[in-house]
């Protein structure tokens, strides 16, 4: 498999708090990647950096180099927005847009963007909704609020909107963390689907999660990237003694 | 427990419920004496040529303020052409854009120019609009409300963008959409309520404005056929009808007030219900 992203020498600063340091990793097309570690380990922070979400906080500095591709995404000829329509994101908590309908948050990237075609919506929100296994429930009630949904399925609509305009990598910010366990099962079976197409970049409180999820587990701690490697390796037989204290529960 | 400590918190509690019911009644008081009063005293000179009529030369009887009222409109519209976009443009970029020492400037001149007194925001006009121009103007009034409202509009459209929760413009900008396009397609469209209720509340505030339309829209006894012709308002009628020595200008005086009572009080209320109506959908 060939080499989706690649973190060169990734430093992440908010003001005087060095949150990510020196992290290198390569992330293989079509694969999962989980990224794993207690709370404030900087793996939101690595996640958000892929598709430059942090360009909106002000004291946030972010630098060595995120290869998408061919592409130097912190170079200063790259459009950020660019950026983020081959990276999509997921977020923790569901967040469809709430004065939509379903049908609307599907293309809503179309139509903020202002270039939906006539005729493609149909064919859009049938294609995105099957994928994420949500058509059968919805499809008779497409024009209703999103904010009806469940939270799994708000959270199912959400990945929809992401596939929707055709990304290449999917990230996800824990994205059944604020989900039942039911539908946080629905969601690992579909990310399970969705790496045939994307590469997917997950970030996980929940270890089980991804051992179940992901073909490889990056394990930071404090700021830095301790391990990363196959994640039945991962698992069973790390190499580092960080790792293992914390997948086996000592602390964290 | 103490019976005697227990009639003492009972007392005190009587006590402090009749104080701030009478300090309610006392906010309520003057709304009541104002709607009273000009309701007695205007009443009886509404009638449909009030609304159509342009003010009788002295002597004759009747007339109305039709002048007055539609140039308080036209005045106030293009005041609203100008500063709603202008404050709802800033509000978006100091909300959305701004950053540091510039955002925190504007909005300190924000909260400065919404503290001037109308009369110097009048002069100004004058100064910049009246005597480069050699006459006031419909213009000049117009500018001078616009001064008026965009502070206004800003800092209320301010409030309403903060607001919206950063995880729909994350949603957004995650998608591809441009921040430009995020701004006005999500933050703008989700507070868009709030946004018209604090517009509405612009436009009450100004349409009262008497002081800076003196000395730039000056005022008028005919229609005005220019916007750059002197024109009249409804709130510079009032006040030159009431200081004329005649009785029947008095009486349209306080017509005029009347409806101009009327008008603010059915904007505020159009602004609570456009309020409300955001909760309940």
């Amino acid at each position: 498999m060939s080499t989706k992203l690649k973190l060169d020498h990734l430093n992440i600063h908010f003001g005087a708090n060095h949150a990510v340091k020196d992290t290198s990793m390569d992330i293989a097309e079509n694969s999962v990647t989980a990224i794993i570690g207690p709370s404030g380990c900087g793996k939101s922070t690595v996640l958000r950096s892929i598709n430059r979400m942090h360009d909106m906080t002000p004291a946030a500095r972010v630098t060595g180099r995120i290869m998408l591709d061919d592409t130097d995404i912190y170079d200063r000829s790259v459009d950020p927005v660019a950026i983020r329509r081959r990276v999509g994101m997921v977020f923790q908590k569901p967040n469809p847009f709430p004065a939509m309908s379903i049908y609307d948050n599907v293309i809503a990237g179309y139509k903020l963007n202002g270039v939906l075609k006539r005729g493609d919506a149909d064919e859009i929100v049938e294609s995105s909704l099957k994928r994420v296994a949500l058509w059968d429930e919805v499809k008779d009630r497409l024009r209703q609020s999103a904010v009806e949904l469940s939270g799994g399925q708000q959270q199912r609509l959400c990945i929809a909107r992401t596939v929707a305009v055709k990304p290449e990598v999917i990230l996800m910010d824990e994205p059944a963390s604020a989900l039942d366990p039911i539908s946080t099962l629905k969601i690992e079976e579909l990310i399970e689907e969705l790496k045939e197409r994307y590469t997917i970049v997950i970030v996980t409180h929940n270890m089980q999660q991804a051992a179940r999820v992901s073909d490889v587990t990056a394990f930071f701690y404090i700021g830095e990237l301790i391990e990363m490697g196959e994640t039945r390796k991962i698992f069973t037989n790390p190499e580092k003694k960080q790792t293992e204290d914390y997948i086996t529960g000592r602390f964290g | 427990m103490n019976l005697k400590s227990l009639i003492a918190r009972h007392t005190v509690n009587i006590v402090a419920t009749l104080l701030m019911g009478a300090a309610t009644l006392l906010v309520l008081f003057p709304l009541g004496i104002i709607f009273y009063h000009i309701i007695k005293t205007g009443f009886s000179t509404i009638n449909p040529e009030f609304f159509i009529h342009i003010p009788k030369p002295t002597g004759e009887t009747g007339g109305g303020m039709a002048n007055g009222m539609a140039g308080s409109a036209i005045m106030i519209g293009m005041a609203s052409l100008v500063g709603v976009p202008v404050g709802i443009f800033g509000a978006i970029y100091l909300t959305e854009y701004g950053i540091g020492r510039l955002a925190t400037t504007i909005r300190f001149c924000a909260d400065v120019l919404s503290g001037i007194p109308s009369i110097i925001t009048g002069m100004v006009a004058y100064a910049l609009i009246v005597v480069p121009l050699r006459g006031f103007s419909a213009l000049a009034g117009s500018f001078a409300l616009a001064l008026i409202m965009i502070p206004i509009v800003l800092r209320t459209t301010e409030e309403q963008l903060k607001m919206v929760p950063v995880s729909l413009r994350e949603a957004s900008l995650a998608l591809g959409v441009p921040l430009w396009r995020t701004s006005l397609k999500v933050t703008l469209r989700s507070a868009l309520t709030g946004v018209i209720t604090g517009i509405l509340l612009a436009v009450a505030r100004v349409s009262g404005e008497t002081a800076p339309l003196l000395f730039t829209a000056l005022g008028n006894q005919f229609w005005s056929r220019k916007l750059t012709e002197p024109m009249a308002a409804l709130p510079l009628q009032i006040f030159n009808f009431a200081i004329s020595p005649y009785e029947d200008w008095h009486r349209l005086a306080w017509a005029g007030a009347l409806v101009l009572g009327v008008l603010m009080f059915g904007l505020s209320l159009a602004a609570r219900w456009v309020g409300r109506s955001k909760h309940a959908g």
